[in-house]
Formats: structure tokens, sequence, C-alpha cells
């Protein structure tokens, strides 16, 4: 057994209470959500805190897929096997079911939460691809009120987050067009590893061209982000094998692997054009079987 | 006989409640699966203390200094002990089990990340967790010696500078079959192939790790040690060694062991700060690893680097094999192996083939890397012998164009060559190879399965079929060769009827899961004719059993099993006598039927084993010389070895884009000789064949240019899932072992043996359309792509 140093401990009841508790708590607090990451970490004695403010009771408030308008909306404690099971996901981003498929497995999906894992910014975590993939934001609050940034906004590097000492990640949002399907591909060592390398993509189309199109590559370079030259790419274009190698292609250039036991720079690089083409390939497919 | 196994069905009753041989639910299960279980870690005593390790962060460095001054000062902190205490005691080194020495706490250097350097005894586990992040180490870093080939470099660092006159980091030479003979065979061969082969180091990785509790108690002088250790009785007389403390004042316990796969043969420093720990405080100690300290610290396996070279005629005909081999020992050689086998039985490494010569040359060599070297079910390092031959035959065959086991097929050993001396000296006792080979293709399917893979590849499809043929050398072994630490590999057995017919079995030998309890009744209700619930199966603690040298190498069955066997036919024969003064008949007068005698043609007059029992401890006399009671012990030493085989085949897939690999099918044929439970050999095998997937495709323990381990955890270090295994399907033939009581050969590491070579074989068969004749383990995805591009091999 791996036994982490001492720390306090405490349980908040509600969202302004846990702000409170981490006004209280300065930069020696931190938020244990699912914990899957930060206790072993702290196991590890990789991290040490004072005191961890534990959310888990917070599940009632911040526990919910909904949508309201043209946007679904996930309160940041949504378990992974919540958003694995939700249909109205399936449906509207199903990049989601994939993704959730091949993260970790049941007994962590049980655990594991959407904010933690998006507040963990390890930029080989898959829901933080497929967030940006799906252009989502991000809701933080904090003692002054909330404040909504983009997924390129929240995301200020490895392990680092816009979220401030004394807030929380609350929600995430995600806006809905018509048209659109998405899917999610990963290479990985084995079930429950982390990915060598993944890929998400989303598609929009109207009248047989696409209209626009989004990638998000995960555990290929320092940063979790969006490919411009991608959607450029494929904006206004009919989709064909040629144009997906051409994304893959960007997809390959775009990204910044480094060599480690997953593999080398030539493979994930190798992976993040595969991957890519295959995401793409997909999600059209998705939005053809809707049409039919 | 050959048994073609469908695939197991929600029909197979598990639970024939033999008398003897067949298939039962373990014994031993009811307590595991409902948490009763009693493992080191549940072991609490009171006032108890806890002890906790502080290791090396760096490879190789010179220790300046150590201040505990923080440390001690802590709350809760009992002790903190470093190297320079143990020193004072002569405590600082201790043997290894192959006549090397290993630091039990550094005192001058460090020579391994993880090596142990000081402890904290405290009031708890936490306190003495934080008790060492307190301890100040002063390091001198030296350059780390951590690629093997580099190893024995005039420029290399030495590392052993604590052996007298040791100028380099050279462990050991050691030869086996004839070099002139085999370069005169390579000499005129029409073929001659080469391929260097590396199995990496691996990690047996139980889920239980190693750990320990010493109680001394000082009015008595008695140390009890529970311990997770696979061989207590070899533990017991180490430690009468080494701590000068008399052996009959020590006794080792071990409760149930949460797996052992070779991990837990090795002492560690670790028992030995438990128990220096509990000599210094006056309490009970306990010491239990964690995750990351098991994978850094204790013994590995493999390692070794083979040049392989297989001479053949045109036609397929193999005729020699030869092999230099760069064993990579760690920084202290702390391999368990017999004194005469420094490399295991490595010399197995002509596989199951009819050669006309053989002849291997080995070189260890210290690194700056944890020591260990036989564990993960290896057999003694046929591992790494059979996946040389098996990978070598396959190149062979690929070089000829011809099918791999149409080549295996033409140089078996044919049955009628057993017993059959191997030209480096083993004795193969029995074998029917072909059998094997042809059931296992049957089950497969095997010609349908090449007839698809040829349409597969003619779309583009990666599709492999691997084959392995293995033969074992288990069950270690005749005393006149084999030891460890110059003990003996004899095993001790009691038998003990109570008077209502029930009764204690008390091994030697120890389970790690194996189902002992189970095995072992069963073997002597065979013979007695008691059912398998009435006999007790004790083993584990040394106060209470025979002396014997513990399960390892396959051994328990063909050893421990034998001398089960021979302890109750000793209690029949002494049954006998007693039934034939209860039926007043001669004792040749006696039939045995199971459980009973009846007077030969007058089967209405007989006693059975329990009435024989009650009278044997009875009142009224006895025939005349007959002692009271019905016991009997025996110490069993094996003749030769037992040589269980197998022939294994396995079907991949490979995802062209992506380099993953899918193993759709795997089949086991086995023979082990005589079987005693079906379920539980089915469980062995199935278990080793995921071991088997672990290593060909994910596991290994790689180290970077610093010499920091990169396997430190089971995120770092992966052990395969249900999700990377397919169904296994399993098939078995029985030939038994002639020198054997019962015939049983030993299943417990076959699996692990065979199907690493089945399974890479598969994988590069798969590859062959990129004309790739052999690809290094773990075929992890990158590594199979990079090998699709033409390219080496990375390093990690």
């Amino acid at each position: 057994m791996q036994v982490p140093a001492p720390f306090q401990y405490a349980r908040a009841t509600t969202v302004d209470h846990a702000i409170e508790l981490l006004n209280e708590g300065g930069d020696g607090a931190r938020i244990v959500a699912g914990g899957h990451s930060l206790l072993p970490m702290m196991k590890l004695r990789l991290a040490n805190f004072d005191t961890l403010i534990d959310i888990n009771g917070l599940h009632d408030e911040l526990g919910y897929i909904r949508q309201e308008g043209n946007e679904i909306r996930i309160g940041s404690m949504t378990r992974h096997r919540e958003l694995l099971e939700s249909d109205l996901l399936a449906t509207t981003f199903p990049i989601f079911r994939d993704a959730e498929h091949v993260i970790a497995d049941p007994v962590v999906r049980n655990r594991g939460t959407l904010g933690g894992s998006l507040c963990q910014a390890d930029p080989s975590e898959d829901l933080s691809a497929v967030c940006t993939t799906l252009d989502a934001s991000c809701v933080i609050r904090g003692r002054d009120g909330e404040r909504v940034v983009s997924m390129e906004d929240f995301h200020r590097g490895p392990y680092e987050t816009a979220v401030g000492d004394a807030e929380m990640l609350v929600e995430i949002r995600v806006p809905i067009r018509p048209g659109g399907s998405s899917a999610y591909f990963k290479v990985e060592r084995r079930a429950g590893d982390w990915a060598v390398a993944s890929s998400g993509a989303a598609v929009w189309m109207s009248n047989g061209v696409i209209s626009d199109a989004r990638v998000g590559l995960a555990a290929v370079g320092p940063n979790t982000t969006g490919i411009p030259a991608i959607s450029e790419a494929l904006r206004g274009r009919a989709p064909s094998e040629e144009l997906f190698a051409q994304a893959g292609a960007l997809a390959a250039q775009a990204c910044s692997p480094a060599v480690d036991m997953r593999g080398t720079v030539e493979y994930k690089r190798h992976l993040a054009d595969e991957l890519t083409r295959r995401a793409l390939r997909k999600s059209v497919e998705r939005i053809n079987e809707q049409g039919a | 006989m050959t048994t073609v196994e469908t695939r197991l069905t929600e029909f197979t009753d598990n639970n024939e409640k033999p008398v003897g041989y067949g298939r039962m639910l373990r014994k031993e299960d009811p307590r595991l699966i409902r948490g009763q279980g009693n493992f080191v870690d549940d072991v609490n005593l009171p006032g108890m203390l806890h002890l906790a390790i502080l290791r090396s962060p760096m490879a190789h460095a010179r220790i300046k200094s150590i201040d505990t001054t923080a440390a001690a000062a802590l709350e809760g902190v009992v002790a903190i002990v470093t190297g320079a205490d143990l020193a004072e005691k002569g405590l600082a080194w201790m043997p290894t089990l192959s006549n090397d020495v290993q630091a039990v706490l550094a005192t001058d250097k460090v020579r391994f990340q993880g090596q142990e350097v000081a402890f904290a005894i405290a009031k708890s586990r936490y306190i003495a967790r934080d008790a060492i992040e307190l301890i100040n180490v002063d390091y001198e870093i030296l350059p780390p010696v951590v690629d093997v080939r580099k190893a024995l470099d005039p420029d290399a660092a030495l590392i052993r500078d604590d052996l007298k006159d040791k100028t380099n980091n050279h462990c050991f030479d050691w030869e086996t079959g004839d070099a002139a003979a085999t370069q005169a065979v390579f000499d005129k061969a029409d073929v001659v192939v080469t391929q260097e082969i590396i199995y990496p180091r691996v990690h047996p990785a139980p889920m239980e790790t190693c750990g320990a509790v010493a109680l001394f108690d000082a009015v008595e002088g008695q140390l009890t040690l529970w311990s997770t250790t696979q061989a207590p009785h070899a533990h017991r007389t180490v430690y009468a060694l080494v701590s000068g403390l008399p052996e009959h004042k020590i006794r080792i316990i071990a409760p149930d062991i949460g797996g052992g796969f070779g991990n837990k043969v090795p002492i560690y420093p670790g028992y030995v700060c438990a128990i220096v720990a509990a000599l210094v405080t006056g309490k009970p100690v306990k010491w239990m690893e964690d995750r990351s300290e098991n994978l850094v610290s204790t013994g590995f396996a493999r390692d070794y680097i083979m040049n392989g070279e297989i001479a053949a005629t045109k036609d397929g005909k193999i005729l020699a094999v030869r092999t230099h081999v760069l064993a990579d020992h760690g920084a202290f050689n702390g391999t368990a192996a017999p004194i005469k086998y420094p490399a295991g039985f490595f010399g197995v490494f002509t596989g199951s083939y009819d050669l006309e010569a053989a002849y291997c040359s080995m070189t260890a060599v210290y690194t700056n890397k944890a020591p260990g070297g036989v564990a993960y079910a290896c057999s003694f390092r046929i591992t790494e012998a059979v996946y040389l031959i098996e990978r070598m035959v396959d190149c062979l065959a690929y070089d000829l164009k011809m099918d791999p086991v149409e080549l295996r097929l033409k140089n078996f050993i044919k049955p009628e060559q057993f017993p059959y001396t191997t030209k480096t000296g083993w004795v193969y006792d029995s074998g029917e190879y072909e059998r094997g080979m042809r059931l296992a293709m049957e089950l497969a399917g095997y010609d349908e399965l090449r007839k698809e893979q040829e349409e597969k590849r003619s779309r583009g499809e990666l599709m492999g079929i691997g084959v392995s043929f293995f033969t074992e050398a288990v069950g270690a072994g005749p005393r006149k060769d084999m030891d460890i630490l110059g003990l003996g590999m004899a095993d001790g057995c009691e038998l003990r009827i109570h008077p209502t017919g029930k009764a204690v079995l008390r091994l030697s030998v120890k389970s790690q899961g194996q189902g002992h309890e189970t095995t072992f009744a069963q073997i002597v209700a065979e013979e007695i004719g008691i059912p398998p619930s009435d006999i007790q199966v004790l083993e584990g603690d040394t106060d209470n059993t025979p002396f014997g040298l513990g399960t390892y190498g396959s051994r328990s069955t063909p050893v421990s099993g034998a001398a089960a066997a021979l302890v109750a036919r000793k209690v029949r024969d002494k049954a006998q006598i007693i039934a034939s003064g209860m039926l007043e008949v001669s004792v040749a007068d006696l039939e045995w039927e199971k459980g009973s005698f009846h007077v030969k043609g007058d089967p209405s007059k007989s006693v059975t084993i329990q009435e024989i029992a009650f009278k044997s401890y009875g009142a009224g006399d006895l025939p005349e010389g007959v002692e009271g009671g019905l016991e009997a012990q025996i110490c069993y030493n094996p003749s030769n070895l037992t040589y269980p085989f197998g022939a294994y085949i396995c079907v991949v897939d490979i995802d062209p884009g992506t380099a993953v690999v899918k193993v759709r099918r795997f089949i086991a044929v086995d023979d082990c000789g005589t079987r005693i439970n079906e379920m539980i050999i089915e469980g062995q095998v199935h278990g080793g064949l995921a071991d088997g997937v672990g290593m060909a495709l994910m596991e290994m323990i790689a180290f970077d240019e610093d010499g920091n381990c990169l396997g430190a955890s089971l995120m770092d270090y992966l052990i395969p899932t249900a999700l990377e295994v397919p169904d296994w399907e399993t098939g078995h033939t029985v030939t038994p072992s002639p020198h054997h009581p019962i015939g049983a050969k030993g299943i417990g590491e076959s699996a692990t043996v065979g199907s690493p070579p089945a399974i890479v074989n598969a994988v590069v068969d798969a590859l062959k359309p990129f004309g790739i004749r052999h690809a290094d383990m773990p075929l992890t995805p990158s590594r199979v792509w990079e090998t699709m591009q033409g390219r080496h091999v990375p390093s990690i």
C-alpha cells in the first residue's frame, strides 16, 4: 500500500461551500472529485497538498447532462459512466461514447468525472480532446461569480488550467449545430492505458459539402488544441479519401509528440494522421446515416 | 491417450467430488473468495510497529553522508537504522541464492535505483513513510552501467568494488555442449541461420507484494517470521546461517500467499530489516513493500541477449544449434539457481529436436539494475531457452520457405528414442511430440487457417499463425546435481490418519495460489481411498511441516506430489498388515480396492481404511511387530527431472494502419503426464497463457540512460487484462513420466514458457509480406509499426 503524506480533509456540501473552503485553504488546497489522478499522485508523493476538498457530495448539484436551447450542458461532477450511458450525448455527440468506451475501465468510469478530467489537464487525457473537438466552453465559478472560457483558453499547458486558486469548474457547454456528427479513435498499448495517440473529429455538412470540421488530438503534444489548418482545409469541400488524407497529414504536422514507452515520435505522428482520417471518415459516415 | 476438449461450457461439472483424481472445486477457495484468507499483511500483533525503507533514487552513487536527525525527531518514530548501524552488527551484507553477496542496507555506495539505504521504524505505516522523507542522504553521483553490452568496456564504471580484487563488471562465464563438435556440424551444413534474439527484462508482479512480520521473543530467544516466501524451510536455514540464531529457534510462517511466480523465492533485504527491527525494538515489526518498491527492487526475470545460430540441411533436417548469451544480472547476482547451474536449466535450449550437436556459451555481467534473474514462472531459465529455439526454428523455416509445423514435425525426437539424452546432457524422460502437435493442428484447423491467411494476404490484411513446441525440464531435482545454497532439492512429506479415518498431510512446499490443498488431497485420496474433503493439507509453517525446498520451477507435483503418493502407499502398506490381523488372513491374501482391503475371492470380508485407522489406535492387539497409529513420513529424492511438453498455436490479426496486434485465437495442447485435477490444470494453463500475452505484447522493465527504472508502477509496467486475451482453447495428451510414482510431470509454468514464442511467431508471420524474419518483444503497436517500416525495433 502506497501512503500519502499528511493532509487535511474537508467535505463540501454546496458549490458555494467548496469555493469558501478553497478560499480558506489558499494555494495549498485542492479539490478532489473522482480522485483517479490526484490520489495516485499523492500516494506516489509526486503531489502533496495541505487540504483536500472533497466535492463528491455535490453530484446532485453538478451531475447532469441536459439540453438547453442549442447547447448541451454537462455538470462538472458528471461521471464517466454517465457520459458513456447518456443517450442524449450519444445522439448529439457520438464522440463522447466513442471516447468513454476506451477510457480506463468500469471501476474508474464509475468514479472519475468530466470536471476532474479537464482540470487535471493531462495532455494524454481523452475528454480534453473531445471537448476541444466540439468547441466546448467551460464555466468557472469563483466568489465573484461565473466566467465562461473556451477550451483553448482553459488549457494553459500541461497540468495547468485557467481555474484560479479559489475557483472551480462547474459546467461544460457544447454548442449544437445542425448537420453534424463526430467520432473518436484511440490507440493504446492495453485496455485502460493512456493513449499512445488519439484523434477526435467533428464534421458538419450541408448539401454534400463540409460546412465546418474540427479535429482534436491527445497524447501527441504538450497541449490538446484544435488544429485550425485542418478546419480551413476541409471547409467547403466534399468529403473524400484524398481530403481525409490531406487532413491526416496536417494533423501529423501539427502535433509535437515525444518518445516514451508508448511509442516513437514517428509512430505517434503516423497515428495522428491515421486516426484523424478514421475519425473524419466515421463522422461523415454517421452524418450520411442520419440523412438516410 | 488423446483427448480433444471442446471449450469449457456451462455444462462442465467442475465438482465431480472424486475420491482421487478428477475435476473438483478447490478446497481453499471458499476461504479466499469470502475474504477469510490470511495474508502477511493481515497479520496484526499487539504493539506491532511498522517499517518503511528509504531507497536510492540513483542507479550508481557513493554515499557521502546520511543525516537521520530530522527523521528520528518525528513524533511516532521509534528508530532510524542505516547501513552503518547494520555494519556494526555484521548484518550490512547477506548472501544471495547464487553465492554472491547483496547489501541489506547500502554502506559504501548504491548500485541500483531502488536499493535499500535506510529504514524507519514507527508506530504506523504512515509515520514510517513520512519519516524516510526526512532522511537526508548526500550522494556523489557515479556513472551508471545501464547498457549491458557496454558493461565489460574497459572504461565502464566498476560496480562491485566491494568484491576483493574485482576490476571489471564480469559476473560469470558458463558453457554447455561441445564447441568443437558443433563447429564441425556447422561447417558441413547447407544452411546456417543467425539471429540475435532479445528476451527483455520483465517482472513477475504478483498481486500481493513482498512483506514480513517479525516477532522476537527475547525470553525464549525465539524468532517468528510471517513472510511472503515460496520456500519457508530454505529461508529458515539461510536466516540461521546469516543471523547466528539457532535454527530451532526460528519459525517461518508463510500464510496465504497472493501469487509468487518466482518473485518470492529470494530473501530480500526487507525481510532482514524486519528481523533486525524486531531485535532492536523488542516489538513485533511489519514491513510490507508498496507496488513501486516491488517493481523496482525485487526479483526481475529474463534479460538475456541471445545470439542464435541454427544449422540444417537444405531439405530441413536440423543439425545443430549454437548460441552465445549475454546475461544482465543486475547489481548483485541474486539468481536462485543450483550451484552447478548458474544459468538455470538454459541447457535445454536444444528444444524438442533430435540434433547432432549443440553448444552454448554465456557471459553474465553486473549492471546498475535491480538483482534477480530467475523468476516469473520460468522453470529456471527454460523460458529463455524455449524462446530461443522456437524463434530460431521459425527463422530457419522462413529462410527455407518451409511451413513451420512441417519443419518441426520433421525434426522431433521420436517416441521410441526416449529416454533421450540431449547434446547438452539432459535426459528427457518421455514424450510423444508428433501426437501433441497434430492434436493442436486439428483443434486449430491449421490447414484452413493457412488458406484464410493466403486469401487475407491477397487483400492486404495482416493475419499471422504462430506455432511453438516446447519441452520443459521441471521438478528439480536429483540431490546429486541440484541444490540451493548447498541444500539438496528433495522434499519431505508426512501423512497421519486420525482414529476416525480423517487425515492430515504435511508438505514442505508452499502454494501461492496453485491449489495445493486440493491437488495433494486428491493424490493421497487416489492412493488410500479417503475422500479429499477428509484430508487436511498443511504447508508453509516450518514448525509444523517437514523440510523441503519449496514451490518454484513447477516442482511441487513432480517432487512433493511424488512424496505424497509414496507416503500414502507407505501408510497403505501398514494398513494392510493391520487389516490382515482384523480379517485373520495373511497379508498376501488381501486385495486392495480403493478405500478398503478384502480377502481375495471373498469381497464380503473386508475392512475400510477408516476401520483400519480406528483399529490402529484402538484397544486390542495389533499384529506382531506393528506399532500403534497410522502414519508415515518420507523424503523424496527425484531420480530425474520430469519433462512436460506442449504444442501451441496462436492466431493474430494486425491492423495495418495502426500496427495493433489482436490475439484472435490461442490453442494450447499440453502434456503434463498424469492429470490430477483437470480444472486446476486448466487454470494454470490459462494463467500462463495470459502471462505469455503480456510478455509478448506489452511487458518490459526498461531503464533510461541514467539507470532510472521506467516500469515503476502498473501504469508504466503493463499487465494484460481480459480484453487482451482470447478464449483459450485447450487440449491435452497424456504421456506419463516413467520414473515418477504417479506419472505426473508438473504444469505450473508450461504455458508461460511455451506461449511467448507462439505469439511472437504469429506476429512475425503476419508481417511476412514486409520481409520480416524477427522482431523483439514486447511487440507494442509502436514497435510493430517500426518493424513494418524496416527500422530496428526501438529500445523502449
